[in-house]
């Protein structure tokens, strides 16, 4: 590994531990990422900052290399995995607290379709940047989409084609949510390898996310503009 | 077995594979959602048709329709217990077309990843996947087919896990990866990467190389990097261009003569075994096979003479080269 000394993570000033739990969400350290939460929480820190400011932050950073091609998937997996760690200590402490959440979001590949990597990276990096998800899974009919929307409490509905067939299906959804009066109280996000942004627009969506990086990137947008919506 | 592949491309200098099997099923009336693999058994006629392509277009070989055909995709269509019967099925079919068609037609057992992650980030195992693999591998063997052909691999791991398990059935084997994201596989394996594992593995392919991936730019690209120190048959077998949307409906913008030109070009590049994949229509293959046969000797050609015959790339590295790599400046403290 390293001949540098090893650190000792609670001799740390607050600002250098979150340089440092960046790094470390970065190698996929999840041992070292709970500590470090744990370590915050005793420093006195409110759970929502140390998810923001040191996890999410970590995430965002992991977001940009792997957008910008210097890592790829099976480093974004472990760095989320290291994320996943420090989350279920937060979590409770976050609902215990009221602290805003992130966004809940709502996935599946459309009918048809049956492929599901790109879904499952999806799934992954959003929960890694502190996000809900509850997973469709593969080839859902519009029923599938709605019932659940109607069900839960979601802020986002994800959906995934990789086939030039089963593209089309994503206007079905969004149509159907139109009729039925609910298309505006959600963010759709579109993704697959055979879709564009003109298709995107084409069909109705709010967004199309190019990889699972710019789909965390642009339902955190949509999602800070929902909060000041809100606020004001 | 591998003598057989050797001999074709002693024979003609090159081999003709197969093109598109999800396309050419969804023209036959597949519907979008259905497992292709069922077809093997529900509508073999289907599926003779979907061979009979290949052979009336000049292939020397064609791929069976069996990427699924592995327990863990087959799981999503409950069916996990149908990988053997389906695979056996789909060569079984494969090698009674190619044995009629009059000439040497090699039937290669087409096995796609499991869609699973593997490794230190992932959940499948080693020993499920080699498992998983193995009864898709024997049952492809079984039916007749003459060498297995690994497709679409984007992970290291699954790719050795594959090899031990058509090692333990004692068959030939092909493999190839799709280079999907900037020059790279998913799982970020370059090109350069892909020669040193196959050079390290125990029960090494008798061929390997790309297919699928992004166009045809980037999977010649890759061909090159493959090629600078490969000591065995290397495969191209790349998309009929890009999908695009036009006017309400999405086609592959590749034309024949486009798939003509990457044809000669992968050979030129130093690929012996050349194919297409998604879009690739029989049109396409008559084309590569009258372009192929009809093939020159020429130079390797510069990324910028494949850039300007088929298109840009979709990167502007691939990862290999002795350029500066991108970085992140770190802190340096771990690791």
């Amino acid at each position: 590994m390293s001949d540098e000394q090893d650190i000792i993570l609670a001799d740390l000033s607050d600002e250098e531990l979150t340089l440092q739990m960046h790094d470390d969400l970065y190698d996929g350290m999840k041992e070292e990422i709970e500590e470090s939460v744990n370590i915050l929480l005793g420093r006195g820190w409110m759970p929502y900052d140390v998810l923001t400011k040191a996890l999410v932050e970590g995430m965002r950073i992991v977001g940009i290399d792997f957008r910008d091609g210097i890592l790829f998937v099976p480093e974004v997996l472990l760095a989320a995995n290291a994320m996943k760690g420090g989350m279920a200590i937060l979590k409770p402490l976050l609902a215990e607290t009221g602290a805003p959440r992130l966004g809940n979001m709502l996935i599946g590949t459309v009918k048809g379709d049956i492929h599901d990597i790109g879904k499952n990276l999806v799934t992954m990096m959003m929960e890694g940047a502190g996000f809900e998800v509850k997973d469709l899974g593969i080839n859902n009919p519009v029923e599938n989409y709605v019932q659940e929307l109607e069900d839960g409490e979601y802020d986002i509905l994800g959906m995934s084609a990789l086939l030039t067939t089963t593209m089309p299906y994503m206007k079905v959804v969004i149509d159907t949510m139109v009729e039925k009066g609910m298309r505006d109280d959600y963010v759709v996000l579109v993704g697959g390898a055979p879709l564009n942004e003109e298709f995107g627009k084409a069909i109705g969506a709010d967004a199309y996310c190019r990889d699972a990086a710019v789909a965390v990137e642009t339902a955190k947008e949509f999602m800070a503009k929902k909060h000041n919506q809100l606020s004001m | 077995m591998s003598d057989i592949i050797d001999e074709i491309i002693a024979k003609k200098g090159f081999l003709l594979a197969d093109g598109a099997t999800g396309t050419n099923l969804f023209n036959l009336g597949l519907e979008a959602g259905d497992p292709p693999e069922f077809w093997n058994v529900d509508e073999p006629d289907k599926i003779r048709s979907l061979y009979q392509g290949s052979v009336d277009s000049g292939c020397d070989l064609f791929l069976t329709n069996s990427f699924g055909g592995n327990a863990s995709r087959l799981k999503l269509h409950n069916s996990e217990d149908r990988a053997y019967e389906l695979s056996l099925a789909a060569s079984k079919l494969g090698r009674e077309v190619a044995d009629k068609s009059g000439r040497e037609i090699l039937v290669a057992g087409s096995i796609g990843p499991t869609g699973d992650i593997m490794g230190d980030a992932g959940w499948l195992s080693h020993n499920e996947a080699v498992q998983m693999f193995q009864v898709t591998a024997q049952g492809l063997m079984d039916g007749g087919a003459d060498l297995i052909w690994v497709e679409t691999i984007s992970s290291p791991e699954e790719f050795i896990a594959a090899s031990e398990a058509i090692e333990n059935i004692n068959a030939p084997w092909v493999g190839t990866m799709s280079f999907d994201t900037a020059g790279r596989t998913m799982m970020g394996v370059t090109s350069h990467d892909m020669s040193n594992l196959v050079k390290k593995m125990k029960y090494a392919p008798i061929g390997f190389g790309a297919n699928c991936g992004v166009g045809a730019s980037d999977l010649l690209r890759t061909v090159l990097g493959l090629n600078e120190n490969a000591d065995r048959p290397i495969i191209a077998k790349g998309n009929a261009g890009i999908p695009k949307y036009v006017d309400g409906h999405i086609h592959y913008d590749g034309t024949p003569e486009v798939m003509a030109e990457y044809a000669v070009l992968a050979r030129a590049c130093g690929a012996t075994i050349i194919g297409g994949c998604c879009g690739t229509m029989p049109a396409h293959l008559k084309a590569m096979r009258r372009a192929l046969d009809n093939y020159e000797v020429r130079d390797v050609p510069s990324l910028s003479e494949i850039s300007k015959a088929l298109g840009p790339f979709s990167s502007e590295t691939d990862g290999t080269g002795d350029g500066p790599k991108p970085a992140r400046v770190r802190r340096g403290q771990r690791r």
